[in-house]
């Protein structure tokens, strides 16, 4: 297992190192034709990656909590994970960026593939896969302490990662996160007084400006109204092929609206959670194998 | 009309009480009497008002009038002693007292001669660099209590506990029996002078501090650790850049408080400061003075220039830590929030100046201030 990351000028060559990434080009690809774009040095590699979770199991202290989950979440796409309260969606979500950890006894076992390498195996530090995988929470949590500009930044400054042209990278984010227009005579305003929607379109500016590969959703619209919602939902259209998305969301039309695949979790009661179904999402809601997803996806229960 | 009846139910309780002691029986002195009243005019109040209102105002009215009775209670020792401190300490304190030591003053003197300028720099320099040593090791010490999963947490949690409830005199008397005794004949930063007082001080400082520190920490979200964990951060990169800038203005405060609460301390430094009538700059050489010292050296004096000289002193240390308390104050307020707050005046109908009913209005009718940013 070779190291992830080291340094700008051997970039290209460390991206060999899994086989899944043999097709990642060298150069990056800039996501929206700016004049200069921004250049960022120890950063993760560039481009979307595909993860991969292998029989995956949490646990919270003695309680099983997921079981056995096997999902493929392909490079550029965005995959729904869909399914009631409490069963281990967000759970799973956390497993993916080593965040599960966090929580005092978790355990988790089977295997996060990321690009072919295992985000647990030995040679990885969380802090290496959680600049990789970029995480939206569910309550917006920007930095109160900083302006706009230096929320943005974040990221750069927590993670030592250098940046050619920190300006047009703040620029290139909060566009992305279409946010630009409404804060760019402002950028120095502390970032806690803007509304609940735009905080969140703060913190998705904030978790890319890392240039992430992934970028995980934990219910990132629950908190927000319906404009503010749509806005997020157009963020995350912008940004699909340039970046892995995994959403979480009680929103069955938001999951229909904005993913290619669906993950269908169900868990009995006090029983750990699973999933029951996963594929594209066209055939999940339209015509689901199994009957309760069907019943799900419709809002028959749940 | 409450008011009135509020009047009128005191008056006839103190007529009672009156008729009781003074008339029919030999009284009961002057504390019993106003004890029997106010109990008297609470039960009269109540009986007026349930004949007048009801029930349910009664017991309100009753309520009203215990909560105001339980403040100033409160309130009075308190506005007494500020009273007292500045009526004995004004006529005692000149322009001089901030310029001038007691160099040269006999105790026969009046007050107004000499001053407690050695007292005042004894008392920075002393808390200054107290801060300076508990400052660093408060926050640490915070931080490893809230920041990390260290089994140790516990028992240090309770040893921060424990030392923030120890007498300060202990303190002093820690740092006399193990720094000035064996060391002093040797070395003079170790015998009496401010530093060893810093020192002393620190011990009573730490753990307030920390303690202080601990509580603003444990007010910043969980989420926001989250986030800077999740942008690929390390935890003490996360505690730096985000958690304290958070808790900034909390951190300043507890600073301040600390600072305010050992400005007051005499004990510990009574062997270690020891004392001195002339001014002594230099923190690590020889005894030094401070306010609460020089304080305690005059008001013990049997010579009435000499308390009021003491008086004097108290009032300034009063004066001192009541504007680190302000600044406290200050320096604590969210000022993000404070910009934030503005009014906007809501119309009101001329006829009742009640507040305009919702219904039937769709718009609220609200008068928006002129200019947008003042």
């Amino acid at each position: 297992m070779t190291e992830i990351y080291v340094g700008p000028s051997d970039r290209g060559a460390v991206d060999g190192h899994g086989p899944a990434t043999a097709e990642v080009p060298a150069v990056p690809d800039p996501p929206r034709p700016t004049k200069e774009p921004p250049v960022l040095i120890g950063g993760p590699p560039p481009g979307a990656a595909i993860l991969d979770a292998q029989d995956a199991c949490a646990w919270f202290g003695d309680h099983l909590v997921l079981e056995g989950v096997s999902l493929v979440m392909p490079a550029g796409e965005v995959t729904a994970l869909i399914g009631p309260s409490g069963c281990g969606k967000s759970t799973f979500l956390r497993l993916l960026n080593r965040m599960h950890e966090l929580v005092p006894g978790a355990a988790m076992d089977g295997q996060i593939l990321l690009d072919g390498d295992d985000i647990y195996g030995a040679a990885m530090r969380p802090q290496q896969v959680r600049a990789r995988i970029g995480m939206v929470f569910q309550k917006p949590n920007p930095f109160p302490a900083m302006s706009i500009k230096d929320n943005v930044l974040a990221g750069l400054k927590l993670s030592r990662i250098k940046c050619s042209d920190k300006d047009a990278l703040v620029e290139q984010s909060l566009m992305r996160a279409s946010l630009w227009k409404e804060v760019k005579d402002r950028l120095d305003q502390p970032g806690g007084g803007l509304s609940g929607g735009q905080q969140q379109r703060l913190c998705i500016a904030r978790s890319l400006a890392v240039a992430p590969n992934v970028l995980l959703m934990d219910e990132p619209c629950s908190a927000l109204d319906p404009t503010s919602t749509r806005r997020v939902e157009e963020t995350i259209e912008e940004l699909r092929g340039e970046v892995t998305i995994v959403i979480v969301t009680h929103n069955m039309q938001q999951a229909h609206r904005v993913s290619d695949r669906c993950a269908f979790f169900l868990a009995e009661e006090n029983e750990p959670g699973y999933v029951v179904e996963q594929g594209f999402t066209q055939k999940m809601f339209e015509d689901p194998d199994d009957p309760r997803t069907l019943d799900y996806v419709q809002g028959r229960f749940g | 009309m409450d008011w009135i009846t509020a009047g009128a139910a005191a008056a006839s309780s103190v007529a009672l009480c009156w008729l009781i002691f003074s008339v029919f029986t030999n009284g009961i002195g002057w504390f019993g009497f106003w004890l029997v009243a106010y109990f008297v005019f609470l039960g009269t109040y109540f009986v007026a008002t349930l004949d007048r209102l009801g029930r349910l105002a009664a017991v309100d009215r009753l309520m009203t009038v215990a909560a105001w009775s339980a403040m100033i209670i409160v309130l009075v020792p308190l506005v007494w002693l500020v009273i007292y401190v500045l009526v004995k300490g004004l006529p005692a304190l000149s322009l001089g007292f901030f310029t001038h030591t007691q160099k040269g003053i006999t105790p026969i003197q009046p007050a107004t001669a000499g001053g407690g300028l050695h007292a005042i720099v004894g008392t920075l320099e002393q808390v200054g660099i107290a801060l300076l040593i508990s400052l660093p090791l408060g926050t640490m010490t915070a931080i490893f209590l809230n920041e990390t999963r260290s089994r140790m947490r516990r028992p240090v949690r309770i040893f921060v506990d424990a030392m923030s409830g120890m007498p300060s005199v202990v303190s002093g008397l820690f740092i006399y029996a193990t720094l000035i005794i064996p060391l002093a004949k040797d070395n003079s930063l170790f015998g009496y002078n401010g530093f060893m007082a810093s020192l002393a001080l620190s011990v009573t400082m730490m753990p307030t501090i920390c303690r202080a520190i601990e509580v603003v920490l444990r007010l910043v979200p969980a989420g926001l650790r989250e986030a800077g964990l999740a942008l690929g951060s390390s935890r003490a990169k996360v505690v730096w850049s985000v958690v304290l800038p958070t808790a900034s203005s909390g951190v300043a405060t507890a600073a301040i408080l600390g600072i305010a609460r050992e400005a007051g301390e005499t004990a510990p430094l009574l062997f270690t400061a020891f004392g001195y009538n002339l001014m002594n700059a230099n923190p690590f050489s020889g005894p030094q003075e401070s306010l609460p010292l020089f304080i305690y050296r005059f008001i013990r004096e049997p010579l009435a220039s000499s308390i009021a000289r003491g008086f004097a002193g108290a009032l300034v240390l009063m004066v001192l830590i009541l504007l680190l308390f302000a600044i406290a104050r200050i320096v604590g307020r969210d000022r993000t929030k404070a910009r934030k707050r503005r009014r906007l005046p809501i119309r009101r109908s001329p006829s009742t100046g009640a507040a305009p009913p919702a219904a039937g209005r769709p718009v609220p009718q609200l008068a928006l201030p002129s200019q947008e940013n003042p």
